[in-house]
Formats: C-alpha cells, structure tokens, sequence
C-alpha cells in the first residue's frame, strides 16, 4: 500500500516536471512560430474568462450570457487609465478588476434575491446596455472607430510585446487563476457551493448563506474576465467595442460548454478547442464555399453547442478518460485520506476519544 | 443545567384562511430532548419550519438563548447553534459521507473565498480541523469506514445517521429532528435511538418531530401534543399516555 502510494507520487513528480518543461519551452518547441504563439494568447485570454465561467456554471449553478461585458471593461479601463491617464499598466488592471467587482456586485444584489436562472436574463441585458456604453461614449472608448495606441505593459521596466512575452504572461495568469479556482473547490466556499448544488434547504440550515456564496461567484468570475480583458487591451493595442458584445459572450458561454465544468480547467481546454476549430474553420471553409462570410462561425458552433448539450452535457472534461480525471481528483482525496487517517491516530493515542 | 434553551411564545401561521398553527406555546431547555406529536395534519411540521427559519410565522415569535430569532434565516440560526434535519433526508447526494458532514462544519469556520483561493495558512488549519470533526462524529456514529464513499450510495439508514452527523458536527446548542424514526426497520430505529442517548448524555439537546410512539416515550424528557394546529397537551411521557385529551385525539372521541 505505502509502496503503491510512493510510486504514484513519483510518477506525479515526473508529470509535473513534464509539463513544466513543456509549458516554459513551447516558444522554442514551435520556434517561435509567432501565428502559434499568438494564437496560444488568445486561448489563454479566453480559458481565463472561462476559468471564471466554469466556476460560475459548474459549482454556482448560474449562467451568464453577458461575460464579454467585463472583459470589456477591464479591457477599457486598462486602456483609458494607461493611455490617457499615464497609469501603469498593472495598477490599471486591478481598477479594472475593481470596478467589474463592484459591477458585478450591483447587478448581483437584486439577481440572487430570485431563485432560479435569472442571473442569465439580467446578464443578458446588462451585456446590450454595456455593449451600447462601448459605441456611444466616444470620449472615453472612441466609439466604433475603436481605441487606438494601447501603451504596452511592463514588468520591471521592460515592455512585453513581442508573442513569446505575452505567452508566458498570459499563461502565467492562467494557472495562477486555474490554482486559485481550485483552491476555492477544495475548500469551505467550494464544499458550500457544492451542498448548494445537492439541496439548498439542507445547506442554508447548516449555515450556507446561499445568496452571499452565489453573489461571490458571480463577482470573481466577473474579475476574472475583467483582468482577462485587460491583458488583451495591451496585448493587441487597438480594441473596439465588436469585440465585447453579445456575440462575444455567447462564444464564452459556448466555450464552458465544450470545456465542460467537472474540472476547473474545462475554461482552458473549452477555450483551446474553441480557437483551434475557429482557426481551422477559417482555413477550410474558404475552399468548401469561396463565398461564405464570417456568419459561417456562428452557425457552426450554434451547432456544436446543440450537438454538445444533447450528446455530452458534461462537456469533454466529463468525459476526459478515468486516468486522466485520476490527476485532477484522486490526488486530492489520498491526501485528504492520509490526513484524517493520521490526525485521527494522534487523537486515539492521546487517548481523547470519548 | 436548566438554562432555557428555546421559548416557543403564541406562535401562529395560516396558509390562505386556514389556521396550521394556533397559538402554540412551549419551552426546551438544556439537555431536554422535547418530543412534537399529534395526528397527520396537526401542524408539527410547519411548526418546524417557523421554528427553524423556513417558512415565517404569521404571529407569535421564537426566542432562542434569549433572543428572539423569528424571522431570522435558516442559515442565521445555524450559526447561532441551531441545526436541522429532514424528514425526507436531504444529503448532498454526489458528495462523499466526510464531505458532508464537513458541510455541517461550516458555521464554525472563517475562511472566505480569497483566503480559500490562496490557500493562506488559515485555511489549510481549518480545512484540517474540520476534517478532523468530521471524521470524528462519524466514528461517533460508527460510519466512519464509509467516509469517502458517495453519499447517495449508502442504504437508507446509514443516511440517516450520516444527517444527524451533519447536523451535529458543529456541536449546536439544539437540533431539530423532523421525524428521525420515518422509513427505518426496527434494527435501524434502535441504532438511531442508541445514538441519540448517546448524544444526550454528551450534552446535546434536541426538540423532535416523530410518529413512531415507541421512539417518544423512550426518549422524551416532554412531549407537546399538537392536534389541528392547537397544543393540546404537553407534558412527561406517562402523563402524556393518559391524558384523556390526547387519547381522544389519537383513538378518536367514543374511545374514552
């Protein structure tokens, strides 16, 4: 048994050290093939925003269909405070983050007071009227013609902008973000989320204030789209307001979907498969049809999304195969096991037990 | 030892034009263990869910520890020391046994979403020491060999047992049984009785909704007799098996 429990624990060893190498040598590993990085960036930007989502759908119960909203005020904000205002970069990410909490708060509030899927109607009309915010109010966000000249983001002085830069920047925020979303699933709140999930009388009587936990989601999924969206704002440099409307936030909710929410990560392989098709797409369907137009996305991911709801509902991290499901789940529970097993020996030699 | 525990003052709902509950007063003290009973119909169960935050009562209040707690929500009196469970039982079903009882643990800890989400110091601390509870009271209960299997798996009976651990791992002032015997074989009913002595004789209190008459008059220090919505009687158990009011109710008015 201790034997078995030792060789695992070796071989997780060399599974971390695998990726690690994998993820800090990818840019040489595509020989810093800057259309592969870039597109490493988006998938990136976008599995944060779904890291969000994933947490929201997947242990808060609600959806959200104006997500995009908050990317695009983080996405603003970072690019107003730094390019008019002469903030650095950092400081107005977290405004930016700041201001998408407060949002979310002030449209949760009323929100979590209704039972039900409300959450999905208001976020709905809050993501038209923001989207409306982004055109009209030129003097801030330039209006339709975009907002140009994003100052780039520095860290220690030196400005990233090249692909390979933002790859490690971003992805860095991506497992930081994915670290933090399952720390909060294996915790008090995650456990909370979860008995809300299994019966909510059940959990309000043993102290869960439903309202608070589902309001909290909400917010943090919220910051993390906004912090995702600041990213893309220098990341890019030029944004204009097609990019957070409804049809963005629809692609989010898509993207959950595929990804599916047994694990935190289904954001991240959502987002990859998301962009990978996307990519691919545009590449195939200009020989099929010479004169389909950019629609051609939206219905084949509206059909996707049918195909996804009827034939796997948990999406592919439902579905991942049991060994791999093993890496994110099983870890957890042997040390759990290993603990209360040995806590609960060093009680019953202090000779507490009643 | 005495302390007053839980004051039940005029309490009042009606539905619409009916009248569920009438005017019910009653007390549970300190380690009393309080029965409610009374025919189907009698108004027990909504007299639970006023008392545990559920439903709002029309008039009449609920002082518990010396405040008055009516209108407080349910998730409000489980920090306050006040715990629940259900007559249809209410696990969380995809969680494992430990789980759920460390759900039962969450009014006793602090850690909030970005302490939980770094993982601070605090955190790791809490999540030991509730596992540790919880692990504990199911050992207590004699479940702990189930501990990491899905919750919804065990039989009828073990479920049971886990709920009372749930409700009691937070180690409430009182806990609220609404009917702990219903859907038990009587080698399941005897365990659940045995745990609850058990209990008992560890401090706990309890205030219990329950059908099967056996159970009652084995465990209650009192028993509250409620019929149409009104308390009828209340009292130790063999004063309550001869009162002639209670007969009637049971047995019906030619049996007296």
């Amino acid at each position: 048994m201790e034997h078995g429990q030792r060789m695992t624990d070796g071989r997780k060893r060399w599974l971390w050290l695998a990726g690690a190498v994998v993820w800090l040598g990818l840019p040489w590993l595509v020989f810093g093939n800057n259309y592969v990085l870039s597109t490493l960036v988006l998938i990136g930007l976008y599995a944060l925003v779904g890291t969000g989502m994933t947490l929201l759908m997947g242990y808060a119960g609600q959806i959200s269909l104006g997500q995009a909203a908050f990317y695009g005020m983080g996405a603003y904000t970072s690019a107003y405070l730094t390019a008019h205002a002469g903030w650095p970069a950092w400081l107005a990410l977290v405004a930016g983050a700041a201001l998408a909490a407060l949002v979310a708060l002030v449209v949760g509030i009323p929100v979590f007071r209704l039972r039900e899927h409300y959450l999905a109607l208001a976020t709905l009309g809050f993501g038209v009227i923001m989207f409306t915010f982004f055109k009209e109010w030129k003097g801030i966000t330039g209006g339709l013609n975009g907002f140009f000249g994003i100052p780039p983001i520095r860290i220690a002085g030196i400005p990233l902008q090249s692909d390979w830069q933002f790859y490690y920047l971003v992805s860095s925020f991506v497992l930081a973000g994915g670290w933090f979303a399952r720390n909060v699933v294996r915790s008090r709140v995650g456990r909370a989320l979860r008995a809300i999930h299994g019966s909510e009388v059940a959990a309000s009587s043993l102290g869960v204030n439903i309202t608070k936990y589902k309001l909290q989601i909400f917010i943090l999924s919220a910051v993390y789209a906004s912090v995702a969206g600041s990213l893309y704002a220098h990341y890019v440099t030029f944004i204009n307001p097609d990019l957070f409307g409804i049809i963005p936030s629809i692609y989010f909710l898509i993207m959950v979907i595929i990804g599916g929410t047994a694990s935190v990560w289904g954001g991240l392989v959502g987002a990859a498969v998301y962009v990978c098709l996307g990519e691919w797409l545009k590449a195939v369907v200009p020989l099929l049809l010479p004169n389909a137009g950019g629609e051609f996305e939206i219905v084949f991911f509206g059909l996707l999304l049918v195909i996804m709801l009827i034939y796997m509902p948990n999406g592919l991290t439902g579905v991942a195969p049991q060994g791999l499901r093993r890496c994110w789940k099983t870890s957890w529970r042997q040390s759990e096991r290993a603990t209360a097993v040995d806590s609960h020996k060093a009680r019953s030699i202090g000779g507490e037990q009643g | 030892m005495s302390a007053m525990l839980l004051e039940v003052e005029q309490l009042s709902k009606s539905f619409g034009g009916i009248q569920a509950v009438q005017n019910v007063s009653f007390y549970v003290k300190k380690e009393d263990i309080v029965a409610v009973i009374g025919p189907n119909g009698a108004g027990k169960t909504t007299l639970f869910n006023m008392i545990s935050g559920i439903v709002p009562p029309t008039s009449g209040f609920v002082r518990f520890q010396g405040a008055i707690v009516s209108g407080k929500q349910p998730h409000e009196l489980a920090m306050l020391g006040m715990t629940r469970t259900f007559q249809n039982l209410q696990l969380f079903a995809d969680m494992t046994v430990l789980e759920n009882v460390m759900v039962g643990f969450h009014s006793r800890l602090k850690s909030g979403i970005v302490s939980a989400g770094f993982r601070l110091p605090r955190t790791v601390k809490e999540e030991k020491q509730a596992q540790e509870q919880a692990f504990f009271c199911l050992e207590q209960v004699g479940l702990a060999h189930l501990a990491w299997e899905r919750a919804g798996t065990l039989p009828y009976g073990m479920q049971r047992l886990v709920e009372i651990a749930r409700a009691a791992v937070s180690r409430p002032s009182l806990i609220l049984l609404d009917e702990p015997m219903a859907g038990l074989n009587p080698q399941e009913s005897k365990q659940l009785v045995d745990v609850l002595l058990m209990m008992r004789e560890q401090g706990f209190s309890f205030l219990f909704v329950e059908h099967d008459m056996e159970t009652v008059m084995a465990i209650a220090d009192r028993i509250v007799v409620l019929d149409y919505g009104k308390k009828i009687a209340e009292g130790a158990p063999e004063e309550i098996a001869r009162h002639p009011d209670v007969i009637k109710a049971y047995l019906g008015e030619e049996a007296v």
